[in-house]
């Protein structure tokens, strides 16, 4: 299949660069404040994201992360460097992204039914208003928050605000759905509900998905690819973690999938060098490439396991694992 | 004390027990006639009243009322034109406060969603409004003569504005614009982000950003502002009525002092007082209403 072949060949890094991603990041910096107070938030960005995918990006708190996820609405421009979506140059909001943002943002004055509304009547300009209302009745249904349609945010826990926010974002029927820390603020079981439901519209609707998120294992269950946020200021994209593990998964056997264990310790490892490397200057100077040689004399796995080069932090990890 | 907090009756007995005490002090300081009889040196019966008291010219709380009881129970009477029932009174001076209220509302509000929306707006005129904003009714007063003294106003329906009341009124109004104007500004400037964020991302455009998002989003904010604007207001109209003379609570206070009725100056303040406690009332009235709603 030629797509799989492009996409490995993206991932090393040595992609033709006629080739374009359905997304991509293209050295992008972006910093805030004048020059003389000048606090360079992202540093040489740079992104692919096939059509369909369900990319996470996992980092710190303050690494970036929202600032990014503007970027990629079109409610920042980078400054140096190009976002681009579909090939063509992000220079605002468009429909064909939605946004769930990490804080809900839905209007409190309005209710469930008309926050949805809200953005229906905008996108769905044709629609009679009948139409607009089913439309609006079937993604406030998607959520499971028929019952709750005319309540208003005040009314509502956490996790149901959350669902609305989903259901605003699905209901423009975009082509991209970014979704911010959506359920950061949730306790653990909300969490664990959501992250489900997401799962299930996620597959349903076979959209391409950018998830932010801190929890590695929630990026984990839900995404393709895990692509982890060095700790900021300057923060930058490490090397994206492919998520071997298939689908459908349940949150139950994957705790025990050893795939998964080995990426989430590939992604802990990544989060935990890059904000050490911050704090002590030195050691990051000192840090020597730890990549391990690649033994080209054995074939790489056909299907099943994206050749990637090694670490030597990462074999060290596998040894602990086994002498525990 | 307990078995009356447990009926409820503390929130009725204590406002009495407070108003009692401020009659005794008010009896205490003000000052009562006394008529001497005495026979002069020809055997006639000589008659003189003389006020005793701390504040001798100040009339004690049953002679106001004595005095003040034909204004009170026929509200409506009108025999002449500064001498008209107490209700008749308030409500030639609330007409004027609603009509510069009004103006101060659709200038300042629209004025503070400038300020609040453009810093470069904000940088040009704030300087003003601050400077502007201190500024008493009674210096507004005399430059809103100045202002509308060659100036005939005919508003069909309302007939002919003179001069003085288009000075009172549009001294009503800047004096009573600042507070909406000024929180309008601030509850503007603190949308969060986020809902700015929801209207860019869905493209609304200005005109429905604006209703659907700035404006409820600021509503709070507004009626704090037209809540003390409102304030302002009332007390505006006592100094501008006093200045043209005009009918009302504030021209019939400053009429009775000169004509030293100073029980009718007793009854005028509580008038006033009454007046705008009910008006703020009634905004946080509403206020409580839009916020349900
Ligand atoms: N509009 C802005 N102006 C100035 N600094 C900003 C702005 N937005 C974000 N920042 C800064 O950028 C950094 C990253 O912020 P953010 O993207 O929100 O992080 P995250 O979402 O990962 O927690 C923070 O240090 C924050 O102070
Ligand atoms: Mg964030």
């Amino acid at each position: 299949m030629p797509w799989t072949g492009l996409c490995r060949l993206s991932n090393l890094g040595y992609a033709p660069l006629n080739i374009m991603a359905f997304i991509e990041l293209d050295h992008v910096d972006k910093g805030f404040g004048p020059v003389w107070n000048r606090s360079e938030v992202l540093s040489d960005l740079n992104l692919q994201v096939e059509r369909g995918e369900f990319v996470a990006l996992i980092g710190y708190s303050g690494s970036g992360k929202t600032t990014l996820m503007s970027l990629l609405a079109g409610l920042l421009r980078p400054d140096r460097g190009e976002v681009r979506i579909g090939g063509k140059v992000v220079d605002g909001p468009g429909y064909d992204r939605a946004v769930v943002f990490q804080n809900y943002s839905l209007l409190p004055w309005l209710t469930v039914a008309e926050n949805v509304a809200l953005a229906v009547d905008e996108v769905f300009r044709d629609f009679s208003r009948e139409q607009r209302q089913e439309h609006v009745a079937k993604y406030v249904g998607m959520v499971n928050l028929t019952p709750a349609m005319d309540k208003r945010p005040s009314e509502l826990s956490g996790g149901m605000r959350q669902r609305v926010s989903v259901a605003r974002a699905l209901a423009t029927q975009p082509d991209i759905l970014l979704l911010d820390e959506p359920l950061s603020a949730l306790d653990a079981l909300t969490r664990a509900n959501l992250q489900d439901e997401i799962n299930r519209i996620c597959q349903e609707e076979k959209k391409t998905v950018i998830l932010i998120t801190n929890d590695p294992d929630e990026a984990i269950l839900l995404a393709d690819r895990v692509i982890p946020i060095s700790a900021g200021p300057k923060a930058t994209l490490g090397a994206s973690i492919p998520v071997n593990v298939p689908r459908p998964r349940t949150r139950k056997d994957i705790n025990s999938c050893p795939i998964f264990k080995r990426t989430r310790n590939q992604v802990i490892q990544y989060l935990v060098q890059s904000s050490s490397g911050k704090k002590v200057e030195i050691s990051k100077k000192l840090t020597m490439p730890d990549l391990l040689p690649e033994d080209l004399s054995v074939a790489r796995p056909m299907f099943g396991g994206k050749a990637r080069p090694r670490r030597r932090s990462e074999q060290k990890r596998e040894t602990v694992e086994v002498v525990s | 004390m307990k078995w009356i907090q447990r009926l409820g009756l503390d929130a009725v007995l204590l406002p009495l027990v407070g108003v009692f005490m401020c009659l005794i002090v008010w009896s205490g300081i003000s000052g009562k006639s006394v008529t001497t009889k005495t026979k002069d040196d020809w055997g006639d019966v000589v008659t003189t009243t003389k006020r005793t008291g701390i504040s001798a010219d100040l009339p004690g709380p049953m002679e106001t009322w004595e005095k003040s009881r034909s204004y009170i129970l026929n509200p409506l009477a009108k025999r002449g034109e500064l001498d008209q029932g107490i209700l008749r009174f308030t409500w030639l001076s609330l007409t004027l406060v609603v009509q510069g209220y009004l103006i101060a509302l659709v200038v300042g509000t629209p004025l503070g969603f400038c300020l609040g929306l453009s810093k470069t707006f904000g940088k040009m005129f704030d300087p003003i409004f601050q400077i502007l904003r201190p500024v008493s009714p009674l210096a507004w007063l005399p430059l809103g003569m100045v202002l509308f003294l060659s100036a005939k106003i005919q508003v069909p329906g309302f007939g002919a504005y003179t001069a003085s009341e288009l000075a009172a009124v549009f001294t009503i109004a800047i004096c009573s614009m600042w507070p909406t104007v000024l929180n309008t500004a601030v509850g503007v400037r603190a949308i969060p982000q986020d809902y700015l964020n929801v209207a860019k991302v869905l493209k609304l455009s200005p005109a429905k950003t604006l209703v659907k998002v700035l404006i409820p989003a600021t509503l709070p904010y507004m009626f704090t502002g037209f809540r003390l604007s409102l304030g302002i207001a009332w007390l505006v109209i006592v100094a501008a009525e006093m200045l043209t003379g005009r009918p009302g609570v504030g021209g019939f206070l400053w009429q009775q002092y000169n004509a030293l009725s100073y029980s009718h100056i007793i009854l005028c303040i509580l008038t006033i007082g009454v007046v705008g406690y009910a008006l703020d009332r009634l905004m946080s009235f509403i206020e409580s209403r839009l916020r349900a709603a």
